[in-house]
């Protein structure tokens, strides 16, 4: 009888073990079957290429590469922010700063990676954007600027944890060796340790920038949500993920429109994919 | 002319201190914000009374209660099925192709945009099993979102466990079964428990899964079952500052302080939890 007990448990927890590969499976064919129906209206290069978004208009237009656009200006932003920042930090972290420090600097990146993004949509809305906008004198603080700065800060808290992993996790001979020939400390980081630890803060540098392309509340609250191409940094954009949000409550179950968001999905869902296969590669490269 | 490795130095470790202090000092600020603007706010009436004049005054109660259901409804989902996920990779896997691809298969869990879930949950919960706009919908979908979460946390929890323990249980003629049962699960409770909270924690603050599958823009009653829509505190918080126009102030940073107090709060337990088993720890 225990045996059987035994048994029983051993495969629900194997079928357990498989649950992650299956939801991964489950969430991608759940959005081709949703999603694949706009490919009947518009081709699939129109789609991605198409330079206008007015899904309710008739005969409905549903090109995204404005919100492509969006993302991207966006997300190349937060990166120019957030990569010397978190990098910079994350050295500090490992190597730099005192032990007690670093131990409250820790749990103060922890603490802003615990931060609900509705929360720092909210303090970039009632903060950051009334300054971008006397700053620039523009009619709106809604811009791309104000939402590269807000995903910047959501970005940092992957990037600095990752990457001060990868640092901590250089065999401490390397250092050692370094410091005995006569480096400076400084010198031993740039020459010996940013070498060695490339691959994993490269990793660290790309898990950050799929987050900030994933992100949505935030980036729904302060870019200002114009569906148009951009033609600068300080123009008001819409992002993949906030033209799903922003719309999908709106959207008829079944319409193009509601195709049109779901394949918006895909495309979010294959990117995010690419980039923690890479990132995955990049962390478990045999030295 | 040479350079002077040392004033190198010094002008390098000035930038990472710069660097750093650029990240932490906002994140002092936003807290420091947050908690000047919105404990005023906050009165018993705030808490514990309905949303009036839509929105614009009265309390965030249902949206207090909504978000507890939610939550609550999450971690039944996502605590069996991610403890026995994690009892898979670090008691019976081994170095092989399936493993491989589980460890993968969970890192692109977690990395799967927020509103990518809400739009499966959509797909799945609410059309194709017919749940509707329910607590239902939004529990699957967050806890499907926070299983990763308590999968990473649950197995490191389980791994730390020294081999020998399981040596030895199992040389006393136990089972692996029993082994697990009554040895290693004992010994991985605090980190299990941490990454329970943790997945708590982040279920709690997110907005997108749940703004197609449960969220009521503006229901003054309280959900009657699981089949219910319900108002939530960070979609709430999304309403009243973008969607509702001459919201009050305070009831926008009230709303914002409770959310984000009920989120570091967990996450507080969680690093406290963390230490102290760390410290306790015997081996």
């Amino acid at each position: 009888m225990r045996k059987f007990k035994e048994f029983i448990i051993e495969k629900l927890i194997l079928v357990c073990g498989i649950a992650s590969i299956f939801f991964v499976v489950l969430i991608f064919l759940f959005l081709l079957k949703e999603g694949l129906a706009v490919f009947n209206i518009v081709g699939p290069f129109n789609f991605l290429f198409g330079k206008s978004w007015y899904p309710i208009s008739d005969p409905p237009q549903l090109g995204i590469l404005p919100l492509i656009l969006g993302s991207l200006l966006v997300t190349l932003g937060a990166a120019i922010i957030s990569i010397p920042i978190g990098v910079g930090c994350a050295i500090y972290i490992a190597e730099v700063a005192p032990l007690k420090i670093k131990e409250i600097l820790k749990a103060g990146i922890e603490l802003l990676a615990a931060i609900p993004s509705v929360v720092l949509g909210f303090i970039g809305m009632v903060t950051l954007v009334p300054i971008v906008k006397n700053v620039f004198h523009l009619p709106t603080g809604l811009t791309a600027l104000s939402g590269s700065i807000m995903l910047a800060f959501m970005a940092m808290p992957t990037i600095v944890s990752i990457a001060e992993d990868a640092l901590y996790s250089i065999p401490k001979t390397y250092k050692e060796g370094a410091l005995a020939l006569g480096a400076t400390h400084w010198q031993t980081i740039w020459r010996v340790m940013l070498p060695a630890a490339s691959s994993g803060i490269l990793a660290a540098i790309m898990l950050g920038i799929g987050r900030v392309i994933g992100e949505t509340m935030a980036v729904m609250m302060i870019t200002g949500n114009a569906a148009v191409i951009p033609n600068s940094i300080l123009a008001p954009v819409r992002t993949l993920t906030a033209t799903i949000a922003a719309e999908m409550g709106e959207a008829v179950v079944g319409s193009e429109h509601y195709f049109a968001l779901f394949a918006i999905g895909i495309v979010l869902f294959v990117i995010s994919f690419a980039i923690n296969v890479t990132a995955d590669l990049f962390l478990h490269k045999k030295q | 002319m040479k350079r002077n490795p040392h004033r190198t130095q010094n002008i390098a470790f000035f930038f990472l201190l710069l660097a750093t202090l650029l990240i932490v000092v906002p994140v002092g600020l936003i807290v420091v914000i947050i908690i000047q603007k919105g404990f005023p706010a906050i009165n018993w009436q705030f808490l514990s009374d309905m949303p009036r004049q839509g929105m614009r005054a009265g309390g965030i109660f249902p949206a207090i209660v909504g978000t507890i259901y939610l939550v609550a409804g999450a971690i039944i989902f996502a605590l069996p099925i991610g403890l026995l996920a994690a009892i898979y990779l670090s008691e019976y896997s081994r170095d092989n192709p399936l493993n491989r691809i589980i460890k993968l298969a969970i890192v692109n869990l977690a990395g799967v945009p927020s509103v990518v879930y809400g739009l499966f949950g959509l797909a799945l919960f609410v059309i194709f099993f017919k749940f509707g706009a329910s607590i239902l919908s939004g529990s699957l979908t967050l806890g499907i979102m926070i299983l990763p979460i308590v999968i990473t946390t649950s197995r490191e929890a389980l791994e730390s466990v020294p081999q020998s323990f399981r040596e030895v249980s199992l040389s006393l003629g136990a089972s692996k079964w029993q082994t697990i049962r009554h040895i290693v699960l004992p010994n991985a409770i605090p980190g299990i428990l941490t990454g329970t909270i943790l997945g708590l924690g982040r279920a709690a603050g997110e907005t997108a899964p749940i703004l197609f599958t449960v969220a009521a823009f503006y229901l003054p009653q309280l959900p009657k079952s699981i089949f219910d829509q319900a108002m939530a505190l960070p979609y709430h918080l999304y309403v009243i500052s973008t969607q509702v126009p001459n919201v009050d102030e305070k009831i926008r940073y009230g709303t914002a302080f409770v959310l984000l107090a009920l989120v570091l709060f967990m996450n507080l337990m969680a690093i406290i939890i963390r230490t102290k088993f760390r410290k306790k720890k015997k081996w």
